[in-house]
This record gives C-alpha cells, structure tokens and sequence, in this order.
C-alpha cells in the first residue's frame, strides 16, 4: 500500500504543479495573445536579474506573472467593514479550491505500470498498475459537475459579504448566469453519456481511441459537433469570461462579486479564473478531444484505419500522453482566450436570453436527434 | 393619457440581415479574423520580422518624428571644437521651467567671444522642450535634435545633463553650420 500512496502522491503533485503553472503561464499567455491579435507587442518589461551580474532575464516577459504574483501578496490587504467577515474571508477559497478539485477526476494519462517504465523499481513495485488520474471514480462527470457548481457558492458568497451593492449586483449576476449555464452544460454532456453509456472519464477517453467510419477518429467533437460548440460556449459562460462576463463587467459593476477584494484574495478570484480555464480546457480535451490520445491512438500504440498498426514502448505511451493533453489544454485555453478578446460582452437580458431561449432548445434537441439516433442504430 | 413609449428611430438605424442576426455566423467570421491576424504576426515574428506596429520606446526611434520635433537640446561648436555659446543666459531667462543652469567663464585670449559658459546644465526632468531657448538665443548656440537619444532614465538623478552631452553634436550635413570639421588637422574653416 505504500506504493499506492507514492504513486498517488506524486500525481497530486504533478496535477497541482500543471494547474499552478498553467494559472501562470496563461495570465502570460493571455496577455502576449491579446497583444499580437491586435498588432501590439504586449508585456516584455518584467525581468529576472541574476544576483551579482547584470543579466537581465527577459525571456519574452515570461516573468510578469511573477511579478503580478508578487505585487498581489504584498499589497495592503483591505477590508471593508462588513457584518459577515468570515464568508468575506472564505469566498475565495470556496471559489479556488472546487477548481482544483476537479482535475483529480480527469485522466491526464492512460496506465503507469511502474515496473516496466523503470526497471530497478520492480522489486518495489511489483506488477501494480496505476491508471493516470489521481481518482478513478465511475462517477467521474458527475464529480465534475458537483465540483463546478459549487464556485457559484463562493462567488455568492464574497457578493453578500462584501457589503457593497456593486458586489451584491455581481453576485446576483453570477448567481442567475452560472446556474442557467449549468444546466447547458449538463445537457450537452448528456448526448455524449448516451453514445457512450458511462460517466466514466477513463472509459469515455478510451472508447475515443477508436475509428468511425473508416476514417476519422472517433472522438467525441464528430460524435456530438454540435454539443461540443454549445459546451464551449457554456463552459465560458461557467467561467464568467467575455463575452458573458456580465458579473464583474468593469463598465458597469467595478469588478462585480469582488470588488471589495484586495491583494491576494482577489488574486486568488483571478487565478481561480485562470485555473478554471485550463480545466475547461482539461474537460473539453477528453470529453470532445479524445483525452490524452492522439488520434488512433490507445495504450498500446497507433491502430491507423487500413489495418496498419504501431506499436509503442510503454515509456513511449507515457511520455506522449502527458504532453499530448497538456498541449491540447493548451490549445484549447488559446482558444478561449481568442474568444475573450474578439467578441464584445452581452447586455445583461441577453445572456440569459441566449441561455434560455437560445441555447436550451437547442441542447434539448440536440439531445432528442441523439437519442433517437443511439436508440435506432442499437 | 399616457400616450404607448415609441423608441425613436434613428436615421442610421443598424439593419441586419438574417444572416447577421443568426448571431454564430459573423462570431465565426469575427474569430476568423482575429485568429488571422494572429497566425499572421505570429508568423511575422518566427521568420524574423516584427509583428507589431509597436515601437520600444527608448531603444527604437520612430521614423516618423516630425522634421521640426522639438527633441533633445544640442550646443552648437566652433570650429576649434568649444562651444558656441556665450553664457548671454538668455536661454536661461526665457525658460518657462528654468531648467538651464549657466557658470559664465572669461578667456581673455579670445578677443572676439571673451564670455564662454564653465558650466552649461539642462534639467530634462522639469524640461518641457518648449523650444524658447531656441528662439531666445542670439547665437544659434542652442538648438533641438528632433529625436531624444538616450533621455529616458530610470532615476530622475540622472537627467540633469551637463555640457559634455550637450556637445556631443557632430553634424555631416548642415547648411548653416558646416563646421566643426571633424578632424582638428582639417583646414577647410568655415565662416565663424
């Protein structure tokens, strides 16, 4: 057993190191993108001076998340004078903590056998086998969805507290928006719990390893494209990023919910933002994306359409699953950082509006032509 | 009595066609174009290029300064490579923000300019390059680069500039001043 909670261990680190780097790395990302989409330059001033040299590391502005971090923790921790100060002072973590929740669900990687990527651990390791998930849960969508809604409590929470009618504003706005794109985003999820008869992730990642049709990978985007772009946009909308960002909206609500917030409480708002990103980012990959497989790829290797296979060393399997899925988080995470700075935001009415006369009809039908469609090919 | 509210209808009222008002169509193709641009200066900055109408504001200048920029000042030089000033301290005088400070010296060996600035100090701190010491100077001792090298510095400190930088001027075309010559052994002496 000790084995088990070395393994486990390691991954929550890794899974914790990928979330933090990537909570980091996609301020920079957000800002570098946003400043080439729209011919600037974007932030390249922070440097890293090596001690006793005049090196100045720059390295793109890589650092100006450090620097941003930084400035955040040594700020003057304001607070208003408010009657609840201990759902002022939890708010935060109530909305940072089920982000990272979520990630111990999602696969990152298909099977570690320890024995065989390292050799000299077999004796310690025996024949054990670890799935790459820090918790295989058969309910694994559902913890999903159990996670993400509880950032409403939070962002309801740091709205009541603050004791600012700019902050109750917010709250009601996040509030009435997150839950309406709740429900979307779980009855989009609900076409592809039908093709695939489970909410397990592990087992939805590796029913994506297949072939439809002779040719195409038989990921989840050409199951159900049309439940992957109305996740997309609710899974946005879940996050509270333009174009629905109607809960902090600047012009209108200051910050909205967090207003009141100052240094990290309110650095931990925005990195919970970032975080959530990279999580969506996580889902959308091994709902729609075929998780940590390329295409036509399993555990075992490249299964081509033809017959042709490729066989892979299980190191090989490893390596490329973990970078695979970072760099599909990745890309996905640009991607909604391109929405972010091309739309322009909603009026209020019409984001609920777009929820619930738009996007809740077609997510129903969606699901209807689905289930007809499982019901006649079974 | 209360007449039914008619939202007045403005003369360039936006009409949308179906296409328009379907709303995913033109967010498709407002993607499109961002992602474009994106790809296109990222690929800009890959083969080398800059993919940023951006200019570094210290360490790149732009080409488009005006001609008659009002920049960093420059005291002009006679021949021998001194200054052309004659410590008048008119240029002081009519500074709005009185940033020029002048020690006046006397050479006795030069019958025809006796006066000549010790010290010729320009705070570029408080400087507000208004261009008046320009004007003001009977001499044509002080003028203005149209570009400003080297002003930008991290500390105020260092923006009190004294003659060694102001004189640092070495013109190859100039109509009006075609001197110094740049080296001391040139004979060709212009008009002093």
């Amino acid at each position: 057993m000790i084995q088990d909670l070395v393994i486990y261990l390691l991954y929550i680190v890794y899974a914790l190191a990928v979330l933090m780097t990537f909570g980091t790395v996609l301020t920079w990302v957000e800002r570098k993108q946003a400043a080439v989409m729209s011919d600037r330059i974007g932030a390249n001033r922070a440097y890293v001076r090596i001690p006793f040299t005049q090196i100045k590391l720059v390295w793109l502005g890589l650092f100006h998340g450090l620097a941003d971090g930084l400035k955040m923790l040594v700020k003057e921790d304001w607070r208003p004078k408010t009657y609840d100060w201990y759902a002022y002072a939890v708010a935060p973590w109530v909305v940072f903590t089920p982000v990272l929740l979520v990630f111990a669900v999602i696969p990152f990687g298909g099977v570690l056998i320890p024995a065989k990527l390292f050799p000299s651990l077999a004796g310690f390791f025996g024949d054990r086998s670890y799935a790459l998930q820090i918790a295989r849960l058969d309910a694994g969508l559902l913890i999903v969805f159990a996670f993400g809604g509880m950032t409403i409590i939070g962002a309801m929470l740091a709205g009541w507290s603050s004791y600012n009618k700019f902050s109750m504003l917010g709250a009601l706005r996040a509030g009435s928006q997150m839950i309406s794109y709740e429900l979307i985003m779980g009855l989009t999820v609900m076409g592809l719990i039908l093709i695939y008869g489970t909410v397990d992730l592990t087992a939805i990642v590796q029913q994506q390893s297949g072939i439809l049709l002779g040719f195409l990978p038989a990921w989840g985007i050409v199951h159900q494209p049309f439940a992957a772009t109305l996740f997309m946009a609710a899974a946005i909308a879940e996050n509270k990023r333009i174009p629905f960002d109607l809960p902090e909206a600047e012009s209108e609500l200051i910050a909205g919910f967090y207003t009141e917030y100052s240094g990290m409480k309110m650095g931990l708002f925005m990195f919970a933002e970032f975080i959530e990103i990279a999580i969506i980012g996580a889902l959308f990959t091994t709902l729609f994306l075929g998780g940590y497989n390329l295409p036509f790829m399993s555990d075992s290797g490249f299964a081509f359409p033809g017959g042709y296979a490729l066989p892979m060393s299980h190191g090989a399997v490893v390596v490329t699953q973990l970078v695979v899925f970072l760099g599909k988080i990745l890309v996905m995470s640009s991607f909604q950082i391109l929405v972010r700075w091309s739309l322009p935001r909603f009026r209020y009415d019409q984001v609920l509006m777009f929820a619930w006369k738009f996007m809740l009809p077609l997510a129903l039908a969606n699901l209807i032509v689905t289930a007809i469609a499982a019901w006649v090919l079974a | 009595m209360s007449a039914k509210y008619q939202r007045k209808v403005y003369w360039n009222e936006p009409t949308m066609t179906w296409w328009e008002r379907a709303y995913l169509f033109e967010i498709l193709r407002g993607l499109g174009i961002t992602s474009a641009v994106f790809l296109r200066n990222m690929w800009r900055w890959m083969t080398g290029r800059k993919g940023a109408l951006t200019t570094y504001y210290p360490e790149e200048t732009r080409w488009d300064y005006a001609k008659l920029n009002r920049g960093k000042h420059i005291l002009t030089q006679r021949p021998d490579g001194r200054p052309q000033c004659v410590a008048c301290n008119m240029c002081a005088t009519v500074c709005p923000a009185k940033v020029i400070e002048i020690d006046a010296g006397f050479d006795p060996t030069d019958a025809a300019h006796p006066k000549y600035p010790i010290r010729f100090e320009i705070d570029y701190s408080r400087c507000v390059f208004c261009g008046l010491c320009v004007e003001a100077c009977p001499e044509d001792a002080i003028r203005m680069l149209k570009e400003t090298p080297g002003l930008p510095r991290f500390d105020r400190g260092q923006m009190w500039i004294a003659m060694d930088e102001l004189l640092t001027w070495n013109p190859q075309h100039d109509v009006a001043k075609p001197y110094p010559v740049a080296a001391a052994g040139d004979k060709k002496r212009g008009p002093a």
